[in-house]
């Protein structure tokens, strides 16, 4: 039995969004720009793609800017706001278990002279509004927060931050990284106060190499890239148009039956704590229940390497997801870990299952079984 | 404009009446390593010397690169060469030569002629006076020393009359294949593959066995023993890479035996192991990568433990060299970069915090014996499922 309960890396494609795709590339080859009419009909695709995901986010379609995906939008929300803002001030806010792709970049503007403020979270590895509020100064440009964490499936109070932001200071841009959080509920950008928010396809059953950036209408930010001018000249480059019209399919079925979908993986997520939690000597890291994601489930095992019970349920047909990159010869525990204070112990026992609309109750019940079995003999060998 | 390859050998030079054996040898690992190059090429040994023809086009740097490579070669020298057509022409074709080769002028120089085919009209001193003369008549910068030369511009008179001055240096060593063939411990550190390297340098064939110990090593520090086989067998030839699953042996080994003596038990099972493998497949030692103290299981006592099961000759050419010595050879040939990929391998998973540094050998027998009841099946099956990688 193959189980595949990695989503939060990355999904399979619906057969649908990739038939799409498949067509574009064979038939409906042309560049959005070219003048004639293979290019007329290639432009349709972005269109209906812009319609689209502007229509699930209750946006307007010119608010959204294709990208190569969650990274690249990401990138261009931090590095084009503050560009773009640096007269007015060189103060960013974000949080200390965002992913890679604004940590690094924010590290990045921290070298270019820019200050950095990162908020800590609590145990279940959600932020304090207070914090935020003590964060805000005058010079503040820019606050990143993302939605859901890929580690723990915290999910972060954004609308209530997003209030505060502009109470506070309404000059400053708040930006959203919503890569896990898209596709697992409604999210409306605009009555959030949202400026920005970014989405990557591979994590809702669309195309790898494509994403979108929310780019609020008037929001003050830079291109990153320079080229041809397409898309008013905020991201140049040939717009990736089977992957755009794959997203959008992609996003569109995922709406389809979503409160259904999502009721069904917490259901599912649910099913996979309470056995885990049968297992002695775990535990379930971020927010239990209906606060945390759908889709994600962190668990630390004492006594057992997660590299090693990964091996071991991938024997078993399970593919799973080492909570932390850790290795023998680069110890790199997790800051997400870190930052919600789990033991020393357990950053380099966890790991992470992750739900899709594809998996299914007996797939649950199977890891269960295997975990139940698998667990208790890894612990027997350890290093003493 | 470089057609062909004089290759110099070096200790050939000085085998007896074995010596038709050796350089057969350089020159099949010759053809076969110009057998990937884009060309092609007729290599063939005569009056005591290998040549390497291009017959038309062909990647000069790929050509080097590969003879780089081959165990046996101490020099590569480009040459080009002219049909005989009078020493008039030979003289253009030489000033031609020195004009291309070396834009900076600025420089002393000799001429060193040699005349294979004594039916020439010029002997070599006149041949050495004429050409320097027309070299300086061409370029008045460059000057003559006859003792202490920066270039040496070699005419060779044969058949065809050869012109070279510059020599690429070659691996030394001796061509795999002479030597027989031998059985390497390959673990996907930075040690053994450097330790493959040497011994086939001395002319013989590499054949290596990995312990793989899923779930606890992943597929990918298997596939990374694969690359760094794959690093070896760009010198030594295929390799056949026998991958034993370890795991159980390793488990049991755990639950009978002293913890602190694991590491040295694991490493006398492995050297069992290999030592099968070895005697079936004709192989006459084994090779580690271990060098005295550099970890627990490579002191002088632990050394004794594990040699002592092993009925075949173990070499170990890094025995006395420094860890420093050992990442520069890796870095040479290539292997440092794969081997700090940080994938964990059987030997480090269930090692004590403080492993026994000085094992008595005969402790460590009895302790063996906690095994009788199921090791010998274990080592069977072991045996059995070996999957064999042949490495390119």
């Amino acid at each position: 039995m193959e189980v595949y309960l990695d989503n939060s890396a990355t999904t399979r494609c619906f057969d649908e969004a990739a038939r799409l795709m498949y067509k574009i590339m064979c038939e409906d080859y042309g560049n959005p720009s070219s003048l004639h009419h293979k290019g007329v009909e290639a432009e349709k695709y972005l269109r209906y793609a812009r319609e689209t995901l502007a229509g699930l986010m209750k946006v307007n379609d010119k608010e959204i800017l294709f990208t190569s995906g969650g990274t690249e939008s990401d990138n261009i929300a931090l590095i084009g706001a503050a560009m773009a803002n640096h007269r007015r001030g060189r103060h960013l806010i974000t949080t200390a278990i965002e992913h890679p792709a604004i940590l690094q970049t924010m590290a990045y503007l921290e070298n270019q002279g820019f200050e950095v403020t990162y908020l800590p979270v609590d145990g279940q590895g959600r932020i304090s509004l207070t914090d935020l509020e003590k964060a805000i100064r005058p010079d503040t440009i820019l606050v990143s927060i993302m939605h859901t964490n890929n580690e723990i499936g915290s999910v972060q109070p954004i609308g209530e931050a997003g209030a505060l932001i502009k109470k506070i200071n309404p000059g400053t841009l708040f930006h959203v990284d919503a890569v896990q959080g898209f596709g697992k509920c409604r999210i409306y950008p605009s009555r959030m106060h949202v400026d920005m928010l970014s989405v990557s396809a591979h994590k809702i059953h669309g195309p790898k190499g494509v994403g979108f950036l929310y780019l609020k209408d008037g929001a003050k930010v830079s291109p990153i890239m320079y080229g041809g001018g397409q898309q008013k000249g905020m991201r140049s480059g040939t717009e990736n148009v089977p992957g755009i019209a794959g997203m959008a399919k992609a996003a569109e079925l995922v709406y389809e039956h979503l409160e259904q979908d999502v009721d069904r993986m917490y259901g599912l997520r649910q099913m996979l704590i309470d056995g885990a939690e049968g297992i002695e000597q775990t535990r379930i890291n971020g927010c239990p229940g209906r606060e945390g994601a759908a889709h994600i489930v962190s668990l630390s095992v004492r006594g057992v390497r997660s590299e090693v019970l990964l091996h071991a349920l991938e024997e078993k047909g399970i593919y799973v997801s080492a909570g932390s990159a850790c290795s023998s010869n680069k110890p790199q525990a997790s800051a997400t870990l870190r930052a919600i204070g789990v033991d020393k112990d357990l950053l380099d026992a966890t790991v992470r299952f992750s739900i899709s609309v594809f998996t299914t109750e007996e797939e649950i019940q199977y890891t269960i079984q295997v975990l139940k079995e698998t667990v208790p003999m890894l612990r027997r060998y350890t290093r003493r | 404009m470089c057609r062909a390859f004089l290759i110099k050998y070096a200790e050939i030079g000085i085998k007896g009446k074995n010596r038709y054996l050796f350089e057969n040898a350089l020159v099949q690992q010759i053809k076969y390593a110009l057998k990937k190059c884009d060309g092609q090429f007729s290599v063939r040994k005569t009056d005591g010397r290998i040549y390497a023809e291009a017959e038309g086009d062909f990647d000069y740097e790929d050509a080097v690169a590969r003879l780089q490579k081959v165990f046996g070669i101490s020099a590569i020298c480009p040459m080009v060469y002219v049909e005989d057509e009078g020493f008039e022409s030979l003289g253009r074709m030489v000033v031609d030569y020195v004009g291309r080769t070396y834009p900076d002028r600025n420089r002393t120089f000799k001429v060193a002629a040699r005349r294979a085919r004594k039916s020439y009209p010029l002997d070599s001193m006149e041949m050495n006076a004429e050409l320097g003369g027309l070299i300086l008549d061409a370029y008045p910068e460059m000057r003559v020393d006859v003792h202490n030369p920066e270039i040496v511009i070699h005419v060779e008179v044969r058949d065809r009359i050869y012109v070279y001055s510059a020599v690429i240096p070659g691996p030394g060593g001796m061509p795999v294949g002479t030597g027989g063939k031998a059985m390497l411990l390959l673990s996907g550190g930075i040690d053994s593959p450097v330790a493959g390297w040497m011994i086939a340098k001395r002319g013989v064939k590499i054949d290596a066995v990995y312990f793989h110990a899923p779930p606890y090593t992943s597929e990918r520090a298997k596939q990374k023993v694969v690359d760094l086989a794959a690093k070896v067998a760009a010198y030594a030839g295929p390799v056949y890479l026998h991958v034993i699953n370890f795991t159980e042996i390793q488990l049991y080994i755990y639950d009978k035996c002293p913890h602190d003596e694991l590491t040295i038990i694991m490493r006398r099972y492995m050297m069992r192991i290999a030592e099968h493998i070895a005697r079936e497949t004709e192989c006459l030692g084994l090779i580690t990568g271990e060098s005295i103290g550099q970890v627990a299981s490579q002191t002088m006592q632990s050394l004794m433990a594990t040699d002592e099961v092993c009925g075949l000759p173990v070499y170990r050419p890094l025995i006395g060299f420094d860890k420093m010595d050992i990442v520069d050879i890796s870095e040479k040939i290539g292997t440092y970069e794969t081997s700090i990929q940080p994938y964990e391998d059987c030997c480090t998973i269930f090692v004590a915090k403080h492993p026994v540094t000085k094992p008595n050998v005969s402790v460590i027998r009895r302790h063996e014996h906690n095994l009788d009841e199921k090791i010998d099946e274990l080592v069977r099956k072991a045996l059995a499922d070996d999957e064999v990688i042949v490495v390119r």
